[in-house]
């Protein structure tokens, strides 16, 4: 009886660190993989040609990334210039001012819109936002465009990364002491003069790396941006003007990867380039974002 | 004095049309997919296989796309579960759980979900080819499990560190061993958390296109065994919308209606389980 407990108790532990092992050690794997793929490219045609060379015909065996990287920035760039604002003024609206009843509506809201995958955000965007930048934003810009453009691959971005980001700012919200926004409303102050010396104030770089956290996010994103950014070989013009963002170009092409010579070590440096991007980004933002809630646990404790 | 009232309302404007802003953009996805997709949704599209000539708009429906999603995700989540239930246990109740160790662990998954799904689309493209086998079911369950994985630890990580220490004293003074601990008490204490844990992996498995567009291949029909390809709803809507035929376009809007009405109902399942979990903590 004992004995058989005890075997029991050894497979439960063995389960427990096999899992943890499989857990640390794939991405490992992953990423020497990426890398062990990629390396024949920057071997062959130097790291800095990569990088800065316009010119992309894998048949010729030249591989110049700098449409898809400037395609990829602008992108997700404006996304987050585009969705940073809302998230911001929504996050104070709900963590200060919002009515419990306004808080239970919009919850389910963030929510539903976390849970869409990204296609439907994409056939969204065809329906929508394509022709609003098609017949709205390109005439008064006084520029064609098919509509499918970086605006539209950017419009499509910002609101799918609210959810994520206004999530992580409402959870910095709340660590701000209440005793902190009421020795703001001791000294007369409005709401939003409290808000602006406390919640702002006390969280600013939190704010900052929610964002640069959201931006992470955004680069990484695939169909949805794919299905309306145009994917044309070429650094955009303006912003109503097609681009091709380095996830599509792993998602157009894998399927004749293995045909060209250094496809693949192509689109595995593609990878590769997102793969470190959104590793350090996460690193670095989410290592500020803790002082935060770390800070607060001590406090309960 | 009037100046700083001017800039509280000017503020709470902004921010209460920021606010409406997120809804309608719910709003705008919810009715667009539905309107465009009503008109073609109808019992054929659930109910049968893509016909010859479906794709110019011939007769037919996308049955292989919502079992094929389903596997998927259903087999995905199984994966995952199995690599996740006991991790999150031993960061709770084998480990310290503010050490050092766990809270490095978690910064680890955290950062890990920050990887974006085409990066492990590529990385198992890569290593299916360099083994020599073909797009398949298991290949996507495999790649899709390693992805959700994380998300699905974390998730039951939040609802472990919940269970009160004296759980976990109680069942040591009664001659439980660590493992009896963690399975009996724990889990249980845990249940219904766990449950919108795994509700939400299966909805991040079903709405994954990069992964699957990149591991599983795509195919007409239902897949009997885990090395044959298999199609998905994402990939259903993807390729559709690309076809020129309005009729299959069509369908592609009936498809995005059908995985949304999924979506919405594991997010809704997932809701109501968590008010449930509580009342009861």
């Amino acid at each position: 009886m004992i004995a058989t407990r005890r075997m029991r108790d050894y497979a439960g532990f063995a389960w427990m660190v096999i899992s943890k092992i499989i857990i640390i050690i794939v991405p490992l794997i992953m990423l020497y993989v990426i890398i062990d793929k990629s390396l024949p490219l920057l071997q062959e045609n130097g790291f800095v040609n990569i990088l800065s060379g316009d010119d992309w015909k894998p048949a010729a065996g030249s591989f110049g990334f700098r449409p898809f990287i400037i395609g990829s920035l602008y992108v997700s760039v404006l996304a987050i210039l585009i969705s940073a604002p809302v998230c911001i003024l929504a996050a104070i609206y709900l963590s200060e001012y919002a009515h419990r009843r306004i808080l239970g509506f919009m919850q389910p809201v963030i929510d539903i819109l976390a849970g869409i995958p990204s296609v439907i955000y994409g056939v969204w965007g065809i329906l929508f936002i394509v022709p609003f930048v098609r017949n709205v934003i390109a005439p008064v810009a006084g520029i064609e465009s098919t509509g499918y453009s970086v605006l539209a691959g950017s419009l499509v971005l910002a609101v799918m990364i609210i959810p994520f980001v206004l999530n992580i700012l409402l959870e910095l919200f709340a660590t701000v002491p209440l005793e902190l926004r009421e020795s703001a409303y001791s000294m007369g102050t409005t709401k939003w003069e409290m808000v602006k010396v406390t919640v702002l104030k006390k969280t600013g770089a939190g704010i900052i790396s929610a964002i640069g956290l959201g931006w992470a996010r955004a680069i990484g994103e695939t169909i949805a941006v794919m299905m309306v950014v145009g994917n044309t070989i070429a650094i955009p013009k303006n912003i109503v003007s097609p681009g091709y963002p380095l996830p599509a170009l792993i998602a157009n092409n894998y399927g004749e990867m293995m045909s060209i010579p250094k496809y693949d070590s192509a689109l595995m440096f593609a990878a590769l380039i997102l793969l470190v991007i959104t590793v350090v980004f996460n690193i670095l933002m989410r290592l500020i974002i803790r002082r935060f809630t770390t800070k607060t646990a001590d406090n309960e404790a | 004095m009037k100046h700083k009232y001017f800039e509280e309302f000017v503020m709470k404007t902004l921010m209460i049309s920021a606010t409406l802003i997120i809804a309608i953009a719910l709003g705008s996805i919810l009715y667009g997919i539905v309107v465009r997709g009503i008109p073609y949704l109808n019992w054929s599209m659930i109910s049968s296989l893509p016909k010859g000539g479906y794709y110019f708009g011939k007769e037919g429906g996308i049955l292989n796309a919502i079992i094929g999603s389903l596997y998927l995700a259903l087999g995905a989540t199984f994966l995952a579960l199995i690599l996740s239930v006991p991790v999150a246990l031993y960061m709770n109740v084998f480990l310290q759980r503010n050490s050092k160790a766990v809270s490095f662990f978690r910064f680890f998954l955290d950062v890990l979900w920050g990887i974006p799904s085409i990066v492990y689309g590529a990385f198992g493209f890569t290593i299916m080819v360099a083994l020599g086998i073909r797009t398949s079911l298991l290949g996507g369950i495999v790649v899709v499990g390693i992805f959700v994985a994380p998300i699905m630890i974390r998730a039951m990580d939040e609802v472990l560190q919940r269970v009160p220490n004296g759980i976990r004293e109680a069942a040591y003074s009664m001659g439980c061993t660590k493992t009896e601990t963690a399975f009996r008490f724990f889990l249980r204490k845990a249940a219904p958390g766990i449950v919108t844990a795994i509700l939400l992996s299966f909805g991040r498995a079903i709405g994954d296109a990069a992964v699957v567009l990149l591991t599983t291949g795509y195919t007409d029909y239902i897949p009997t065994s885990l090395d044959q390809q298999v199609a998905t709803l994402p990939l259903a809507i993807f390729f559709q919308l690309s076809s020129p035929v309005e009729e299959v376009q069509g369908r592609a809007y009936a498809s995005a209606l059908i995985l949304t009405i999924i979506i919405l109902f594991i997010s809704i399942s997932a809701r109501i389980i968590g008010r449930v979990y509580k009342k009861t903590i």
